[in-house]
């Protein structure tokens, strides 16, 4: 087996872990994004909270 | 063995992340996306446009996760048809397994990531689609029934309802239509494709219409389809989700559709196969353009509705 067909294996293994990278990194931005979005529209305040001034 | 043979993909089991990627089926995902989009935009009320976007993208990975259960089920099948024959698993780049996994893994994913960004109505409505699809159609109904495309079909047919429940937290009858638009449009679409793809599914062993009662019972089941069709699309216009502009456009597509439908039911296999399958291959053409242009108009409804103009 030469070292060109290493290299291929090597590439398409390094583009995989890439893509799943990739894909943590959004799944990281998803949930921090649904949870601003979520936390400050007040969708988890409780229905009988007193607000105080 | 050659050196190109050691180096080959099924060899070295080293997957691509296209590859991976290939087993969510993206081009039934960018239906599956824009019909889901046309639900949810066109529902009454709104969502904040991240947890909109969200929502779509965790419909499309569910509906991804069911295409690579569905290859990991019809592997022996797909190996043989010629359609399907590059398909990450009978190529040899997936092993069953890891489809298997990831299917069920994303599955569970996206049921439970919709049902917390949106709400549970919706994240129960992908879970039943998921169900529906590989275990009704895929694993039952394919093999068994000539009528596996008809009932299989709602599997295909649930995004829109799933983008509105997003929205509404339910289901109302405009929901319901939008299902049974696609319901109604798959059979004519996917019998069109078995007519000039014969002799894929009958190598393949599975019972299509044509396989097991011939083209002409094909032929006349397009037609009274694409009749039922025409009177769901066209009624549509009267509901909450129409207005003259897709009034005008289901007029036009329903009455191009049906001409196709008529054509294909008055010819014959000699005739067809004289002229290479013309008149079913531009059905088939149109048919995709037929479901672009009827949720388009519907978007368009909804898009307009603001500024006084979509809607009656």
């Amino acid at each position: 087996m030469s070292f060109r067909d290493d290299h291929e294996l090597h590439k398409r293994r390094f583009g995989r872990n890439l893509g799943v990278a990739l894909v943590l990194v959004g799944f990281i931005v998803i949930v921090f994004g649904l949870t601003v979005v979520k936390v400050t529209r007040g969708d988890y305040e409780p229905e009988n909270a007193v607000v105080s001034n | 063995m050659s050196d190109t043979s050691i180096n080959t993909r099924a060899d070295t089991g080293e997957a691509g992340f296209g590859d991976y990627f290939a087993l969510l089926k993206p081009r039934v995902m960018s239906l599956v996306v824009f019909t889901a989009a046309v639900g949810l935009l066109a529902a009454p009320g709104g969502v904040h446009p991240f947890v909109a976007f969200c929502s779509i993208l965790f419909i499309a990975v569910g509906g991804g996760a069911s295409g690579a259960l569905n290859m990991w089920w019809d592997a022996d099948i797909d190996r043989v048809m010629k359609r399907t024959q590059s398909r990450p698993i009978p190529s040899g780049k997936v092993t069953p397994d890891e489809a298997m996994a990831i299917g069920v893994a994303l599955s569970g994913f996206a049921v439970v990531m919709l049902g917390l960004a949106a709400n549970w109505v919706a994240a129960g409505l992908l879970a039943f689609t998921i169900f529906f699809y590989v275990v009704i159609y895929t694993m039952w109904l394919k093999r068994w029934t000539p009528q596996n495309i008809v009932i299989g079909g709602a599997a295909g047919a649930f995004p829109p309802m799933i983008g509105w429940a997003v929205v509404t937290g339910g289901i109302s009858i405009e929901s319901v239509l939008m299902f049974t638009l696609i319901f109604m449009w798959t059979p004519p679409h996917f019998w069109a494709l078995c007519l000039f793809m014969k002799s894929d599914y009958k190598d393949a062993g599975v019972p299509m219409l044509h396989v097991t009662h011939g083209h002409r019972v094909t032929r006349n089941h397009i037609l009274v389809y694409t009749i039922l069709l025409a009177i769901i699309a066209v009624g549509m216009a009267f509901t909450g989700v129409g207005g003259p502009i897709y009034l005008v456009t289901s007029l036009v597509l329903n009455a191009l559709f049906l001409a196709g439908a008529v054509a294909i039911w008055r010819r014959d296999e000699t005739v067809a196969e004289r002229d290479g399958y013309k008149r079913e291959k531009a059905f088939f053409g149109l048919s995709l353009l037929y479901l672009f242009l009827h949720f388009g108009a519907i978007l368009a409804e909804a898009a307009l509705a603001p500024y006084g103009w979509g809607g009656w």
